[in-house]
C-alpha cells in the first residue's frame, strides 16, 4: 500500500509494491494508448522542487500529474531564490507542503528527500538527490524489462559505463539484488561501481565485473548502457580511448543476442551511435516514454485516487 | 581486588566503571551530564583495572541515569558496568547495550551527505552489524564502517 507514502529510496517499495505498480502502469499505458481522459487527480496538486537541472525526469512528472487531471506548481530555479536566500531545504519543505498535496523533490544532496520526508506531512517523491537514489527511475527501469522480456527473474543484464558516479545504475543494482537476475559490471577500472553499493546487495544476486565489452557478449538480455562523462577524466586521451571502447554501434549489436535489448538512462552522447536508434534491439526511448505510465501508477496510488 | 578506593565513597547516584582508558570525558559529553548543576561528578583516568589493564570511572552523584541514557554511551565504551549506589550500597548493577538508532553522536562521513551542512536535524545511524560494527545513514544510507565510528570517538 503506497497511499499518502514518501517514496525515497527504492527500499521503500515492497515487493508487492511493485507489482502492484507495475499493473496500474499497464493500465495507465493501455489508457495513454487509447488517448483517454483521465479525471483521477482532478483537483490535487503536485510542488516541484528542482535544485538540480533535470529536462526527462522534470517533465515527466509533471506530464504525468497533467494526464491525470491534477496540477503543478514549480519554482523555476529554488537554487537561486531560496537557497541563495539561505533557507534551510526544512524550511522550504514546511512552507511547500502547506501548498500542495504531494512534493517532488531533486536535490545535489544525498538524504535531501529524506530529510524533506521527514519535515513533510504530504508525502514526498525523491527525484534523484547527488549520487544518491532515483527511485522512480529505477522502477520505469525495472517496468521496461518485464515490457520487453515478460518477467524480471532470469535475465542476465549488463551494465557498461560509468558505473561509479551514475546513480541510476547504483539505484538499479541495488533493486536488482532482490531479483534472481544474473549482472556483469563492465566498467573502465576508474568508473567501477562503489564498494559501498556492492557491500548492500542482497543475497540472490550474482554479480561479476570486467573491464571488457566485447566479449561473449550473446549472453546478456539487457545492456544497461550510461553516459561516460568527460569531466571525469583528468587525461583527456584516457578519456578518448576509454570512450571508443564502450560505445555500442551497428556492429556491436551484431555480436548480441537477437533479442537483446539496449536501455539508457539518456541523455546519450557518444555510447550509443545514432545508427542503432533504428534497430529493433533500441530501448532507450520506450524506455523514456515509460517513465510516464509508472510515474502515473504512482502519483495515483501515492494520492490515492 | 581493589582495595583501597582511589575516589571516595558516594551515598547515592552511578557508577560508569569498564569505561576504556582515556575516554571518560567523552562518556561525560554524551550523558550530557557536564552542565547539570545538581550533579557532582568525579572522574578518575587511567586507574588500574583487572579486566582492562587501565581504565576509567566515572561516579555521578545524586543522580541515577536510566538504561536508555546509559546506552548511548555503548559506542564509545561497550564494556561499561554501570552500579546504581543508594545510600552507600549497590542496588542494581548492569552492562550497556548497543542501541538500534545512534542519534546525534557521530557525523556522516559521507560529504555529500545533507547532514553535513546547515539543517535542523541530528545524524541518525542504524545498526547494520554489531561485529564488525558496521552503521547506515538514515539519510543518505551509505555504510559507516567500525574504523570510521571509532575515528570520531
Ligand atoms: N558507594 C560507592 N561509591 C562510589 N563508588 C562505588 C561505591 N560502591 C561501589 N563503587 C564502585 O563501583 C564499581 C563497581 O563496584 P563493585 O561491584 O564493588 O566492583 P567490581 O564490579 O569491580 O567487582 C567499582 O568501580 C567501585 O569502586
Ligand atoms: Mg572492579
Ligand atoms: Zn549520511
Amino acid at each position: 500500500m503506497l497511499k499518502n507514502k514518501s517514496i525515497v529510496s527504492i527500499d521503500d517499495v515492497s515487493e508487492s509494491d511493485i507489482s502492484e505498480i507495475f499493473s496500474v502502469s499497464d493500465r495507465m499505458l493501455n489508457a495513454l494508448e487509447a488517448g483517454k481522459k483521465l479525471e483521477m487527480l482532478n483537483g490535487k496538486i503536485m510542488a516541484t522542487l528542482f535544485y538540480e537541472p533535470s529536462t526527462r525526469t522534470r517533465l515527466s512528472f509533471e506530464s504525468s500529474m497533467h494526464r491525470l487531471g491534477g496540477s503543478v506548481i514549480s519554482v523555476s530555479d529554488v537554487k537561486s531564490s531560496s537557497v541563495a536566500k539561505g533557507e534551510t531545504l526544512a524550511d522550504t519543505i514546511r512552507m511547500a507542503e502547506s501548498y500542495s498535496d504531494v512534493i517532488v523533490i531533486r536535490h545535489p544532496l544525498e538524504g535531501a528527500a529524506r530529510l524533506a520526508s521527514k519535515f513533510s506531512t504530504k508525502p514526498v517523491i525523491n527525484a534523484g538527490d547527488g549520487s544518491g537514489q532515483h527511485p522512480t527511475q529505477t522502477l520505469l527501469d525495472l517496468y521496461t524489462m518485464r515490457k520487453y522480456f515478460g518477467k524480471i527473474d532470469g535475465l542476465r543484464i549488463a551494465m557498461v559505463g560509468d558505473l561509479r558516479y551514475g546513480r541510476t545504475v547504483h539505484s538499479l543494482l541495488l533493486a536488482l539484488s532482490n531479483f534472481d537476475v544474473e549482472v556483469t559490471l563492465i566498467s573502465p577500472q576508474i568508473l567501477k561501481m562503489p564498494e559501498h553499493i556492492r557491500e548492500r546487495l542482497g543475497k540472490n544476486i550474482k554479480v561479476t565485473s570486467r573491464e571488457n565489452l566485447d566479449e561473449k557478449m550473446d549472453e546478456f538480455d539487457v545492456f544497461y548502457v550510461t553516459r561516460i562523462q568527460k569531466e571525469r577524466f583528468t587525461d583527456q586521451n584516457e578519456y578518448n580511448s576509454v570512450i571508443g571502447l564502450y560505445s555500442i554501434d551497428a556492429d556491436t549489436v551484431g555480436k548480441m543476442k537477437k533479442n537483446a535489448i539496449i536501455m539508457h538512462p539518456l541523455p546519450r552522447v557518444d555510447e550509443i551511435k545514432p545508427e542503432v536508434d533504428y534497430l529493433p534491439n533500441a530501448a532507450y526511448f520506450k524506455q523514456a516514454f515509460y517513465g510516464i505510465p509508472v510515474r502515473m501508477a504512482l502519483l495515483s496510488m501515492i494520492l490515492g485516487a | 581486588m581493589e582495595t583501597t578506593l582511589k575516589v571516595s565513597k558516594i551515598k547515592d547516584g552511578t557508577v560508569i566503571d569498564h569505561v576504556p582508558a582515556g575516554k571518560a570525558l567523552r562518556v561525560v559529553s554524551i550523558l550530557k551530564i557536564e552542565n547539570n548543576p545538581d550533579v557532582s561528578t568525579t572522574i578518575a583516568m587511567r586507574v588500574q583495572s583487572e579486566k582492562l589493564g587501565k581504565k576509567d570511572v566515572i561516579k555521578v552523584e545524586n543522580k541515577y541515569l536510566n538504561r536508555d541514557d546509559l546506552d548511548r554511551i555503548s559506542l564509545v565504551a561497550p564494556d561499561a558496568t554501570i552500579s546504581i549506589v543508594s545510600n552507600y550500597q549497590i542496588k542494581e548493577k548492569f552492562t550497556v547495550k548497543l542501541t538500534k538508532t545512534i542519534v546525534g553522536i557521530l557525523k556522516c562521513p559521507n560529504q555529500g551527505c545533507i547532514t553535513n551542512v546547515k539543517e535542523p536535524v541530528n545524524s541518525e545511524f542504524s545498526v547494520v552489524s554489531e561485529r564488525p560494527l558496521i552503521l547506515r545513514c538514515f539519510y543518505c544510507e551509505r555504510n559507516m564502517t567500525e574504523k570510521e565510528v571509532l575515528s570520531q570517538l
